[in-house]
């Protein structure tokens, strides 16, 4: 087993670092759940996992703050999480009952928020790119200064209305953070075979957009960058794209064959880059935290897990007549 | 050797226009590619150009003439070997009304007045409007009364709008709330459908809808279905407008109409106007609409003037269909331009005798069974009208609907006019081969009342 190399010391408090460790394994005891409901049968048709990728959603929340909007692929449950969705609301969501955020109408893919300001939970690759976009437009057209993040991923990237939302958003100077979840494969397609481009955020470069790439598996930098982008935004410097450099332990949805990397590649990431070993070295090897502090979190967010399954599993179908509402406002 | 100028056709559904100006006079000497007159259409003022060098010989229609006809002589050109007499004088033709900065659309043939319909009380003062004027004026008093309402499309602000629907809001409501887009329908529908999640109130203008193609992947599964993925927590209020169907010779790519396509989307509204005053109260109500509406407009019928009620807000329901002419015989259902045929047909097939219902559908989703069932349990016969291709078309689902639930009324198959089960070609032969026509009306009619 190939080693880690040690962390680099941070300035991050105890306090910070304890949450993103808190958050990212939420996220991933969440998706480890959900992975095994749906091989009981419990969860149905699609389901994209985030194992992996914790770092990006949870370094760029930290850049948030309340009024700022997201909105993301159908690989989204991370995304929700970390924003404040209740665990419950989601894990009902992916059985398809009556206690999930859409009412068990919208399933994995399709969950929304607007309390919490989460968008979607969109099915096809890029159509929430100019989403995103017309959000941050409503925002400035509103005279506020919220910011919306906009996640695609490498795949998406390679969509046309991508880069016709690239032109208006900077013509048109809208807040949005257009962040490029680069996971390296695109279902089963990996980057190099999609494109010659040496790197995916400096596409935005023609059309004066401002951007840097990032390591996705680090959550500090994530947060520094997303930090930079959204201050950018909020001083109506316009749109704004991160390259988050990340990576999918999981297949592309449960039924992957995984034909398209090694085992090995996928396990030299986990033993060397995982984002949450990464926070868990700064907490002990900085002596901010003892095994024991880490253990009593693990616990914790077992707990909530369980009892997101447990309500996910109890909560009744949705009425029949539920197939008849939401149709028209 | 003179030859005449001739009144030039400038959009592929100019008919006649206005001799704004002339910028030559008789005796001057032309060059070719001169600018030698502004002419107004219902579009645009343009510039008309001389083809070839001469002198200006007489003009015969003077500069300020309104409803001058395509291809009416306006002027005498005199090639180089003309030595004849001297130029005379311009016949003192009296201009019209000079029509003064703003080009007015000209003036057409006014269509028939509808049965005085439950849309505004009796007595109500009525105005003549064109399509056009009442579709600028829907746009321009929901935009006074919200300020979360605003227009985005090609050409809406700078340029006043492609078919002139928007000319004036720049001025009036500023480039916050009329803003011009770059040709890119995919995006500018999502960053719609995104600002309508986000509070706002969207009118995307499509230059056509045949444009909206590119972005019907933004209508369907980004605004249609949200409202019902989300479980209720957001929807997109939300109007797509623009020109549907064909215009005049202007191709394949350019002339589908697409009612049917979108009346099959659950989620959507699909409302398809005939006459000015149901543009206006319709759009008014889809701005209103807290769901995704798609408003079917017709380029041919934006010049067509018909009576508007003046009323300080008036709205159309969305959802109830019209009758425009009661009749015993036969219930003839259509929409949008199909009503041009429907009602032209109706009025020959009295004169032969035969009493036709004519019901303008006005909404296709949803639609109004009930004023078309009741109609055809009277009638015991129906046609449809419409000018789409005929298969899957509206008229298909209605025939179906009649057959489940008016079967033992009928006296005849329910038929279909449609367009024809082709693309448009260009040639004006085979064009007018394509599309729907009155005398296609007529004869079905005859077919189902066997006389």
């Amino acid at each position: 087993m190939a080693a880690r190399k040690p962390a680099a010391k941070s300035n991050a408090s105890r306090d910070d670092l304890l949450k993103y460790y808190r958050e990212m394994l939420l996220i991933r005891r969440f998706e480890e759940k959900a992975g095994q409901l749906y091989g009981m049968g419990l969860i149905g048709g699609f389901c994209h996992l985030y194992i992996g990728q914790e770092a990006v959603v949870v370094g760029l929340e930290a850049a948030a703050k309340e009024g700022d909007k997201r909105v993301t692929s159908y690989r989204d449950h991370g995304h929700m999480l970390a924003c404040g969705m209740d665990a419950k609301g989601v894990m009902a969501e992916l059985t398809g009952r009556a206690g999930g955020y859409s009412r068990g109408k919208g399933g994995s893919m399709h969950m929304f928020s607007k309390e919490k300001h989460f968008y979607g939970g969109h099915g096809i690759v890029g159509a929430q790119v100019p989403i995103g976009a017309g959000l941050a437009f409503a925002d400035k057209y509103l005279g506020n200064d919220n910011v919306t993040f906009a996640y695609f991923g490498d795949g998406a990237a390679n969509q046309g209305q991508v880069y016709e939302t690239y032109n208006m958003a900077e013509l048109w100077n809208l807040p949005v953070v257009f962040v490029i979840e680069n996971n390296q494969y695109a279902m089963g397609t990996s980057v190099k075979r999609s494109t010659k481009s040496p790197s995916l955020w400096e596409r935005g470069a023609a059309y004066g957009i401002k951007g840097e790439a990032v390591d996705g598996m680090d959550v500090l930098a994530v947060k520094a960058a997303g930090e930079k982008a959204v201050a950018a935004c909020r001083a109506g410097e316009g749109p704004y794209i991160l390259e988050v450099m990340t990576y999918r332990y999981r297949g592309h949805s449960m039924s992957d064959p995984a034909k398209y990397r090694t085992r090995e590649e996928v396990q030299k990431m986990r033993d060397e880059k995982d984002a949450i070993e990464h926070v868990r070295d700064l907490l002990t090897t900085g002596g901010l935290a003892t095994e024991d502090d880490l253990k009593a979190i693990d616990r914790d967010i077992k707990a909530i897990v369980n009892d997101a399954a447990e309500f996910a599993k109890d909560s009744p179908e949705p009425d029949t007549a539920e197939l008849w509402t939401d149709i028209y406002a | 050797m003179a030859t005449e100028i001739l009144m030039p056709a400038l959009s592929p559904t100019m008919e006649e226009g206005t001799l704004a100006k002339w910028l030559v006079r008789e005796g001057d000497t032309i060059t070719a590619g001169q600018i030698i007159a502004e002419i107004e259409t219902d579009k645009a003022t343009m510039e008309f150009e001389a083809v070839d060098e001469g002198t200006m010989g007489r003009i015969l229609v003077a500069e300020g003439t309104a409803g001058v006809k395509v291809n009416t002589p306006i002027a005498v050109m005199e090639g180089e070997d003309d030595t004849g007499a001297p130029p005379q004088t311009a016949p003192q033709t009296t201009p019209k009304q000079a029509t003064g900065a703003a080009a007015q659309p000209a003036a057409q043939p006014k269509a028939p007045a509808p049965l005085a319909g439950p849309d505004w009380p009796e007595g109500t003062p009525m105005k003549t409007q064109t399509v056009r004027e009442a579709l600028r004026e829907a746009m321009a008093e929901e935009m006074r009364r919200s300020p979360e309402v605003f227009l985005m499309g090609e050409e809406v602000g700078e340029y006043q709008g492609a078919y002139k629907i928007s000319q004036g809001l720049l001025d009036e409501f500023g480039a916050k709330r009329v803003i011009d887009t770059p040709i890119t329908e995919h995006g500018f529908a999502g960053i719609a459908v995104g600002a309508s999640f986000g509070g706002l109130r969207p009118i995307v203008e499509f230059m056509t809808f045949n444009f909206a193609m590119q972005a019907i992947d933004q209508i369907i599964n980004s605004a249609a279905k949200t409202l019902y993925m989300s479980g209720g927590q957001m929807g997109a209020p939300i109007v797509f407008r623009g020109p549907n169907g064909a215009a005049a010779r202007v191709g394949a790519q350019h002339s589908q109409d697409y009612a049917a396509w979108y009346a099959q989307i659950p989620g959507l509204k699909v409302v398809q106007p005939y006459s000015a005053a149901d543009a206006k109260g319709l759009l008014k109500s889809a701005i209103r609409d807290p769901n995704p509406v798609i408003f079917l407009e017709n380029e041919i019928l934006y010049g067509r003037s018909f009576e508007v009620p003046v009323l300080d807000d008036f709205t159309v329901p969305i959802g109830k269909a019209k009758i425009w002419r009661e009749g015993t015989d036969v219930t003839l259902v259509s929409f949008g331009i199909g009503m041009t045929y429907a009602l032209e047909a109706a009025d020959q097939l009295a004169a032969d005798g035969i009493s036709a219902e004519v019901i303008d559908l006005r909404s296709l989703r949803p639609l109004d069974y009930d004023t078309v069932l009741a109609s055809v349990r009277k009638t015991n016969r129906c046609v449809t009208i419409e000018e789409g291709f005929p298969v899957c078309s509206i008229g298909n689902h209605l025939a179906a609907v009649i057959m489940q639930q008016a079967f033992d009324y009928l006296d005849a198959p329910v038929l279909n006019c449609t367009g024809k089960d082709v693309p448009m070609p260009y040639a004006a032969n085979l064009e007018k081969l394509a599309l729907l026509t009155t005398a296609d009306v007529v004869a079905a009619v005859h077919q189902v009342t066997y006389r």
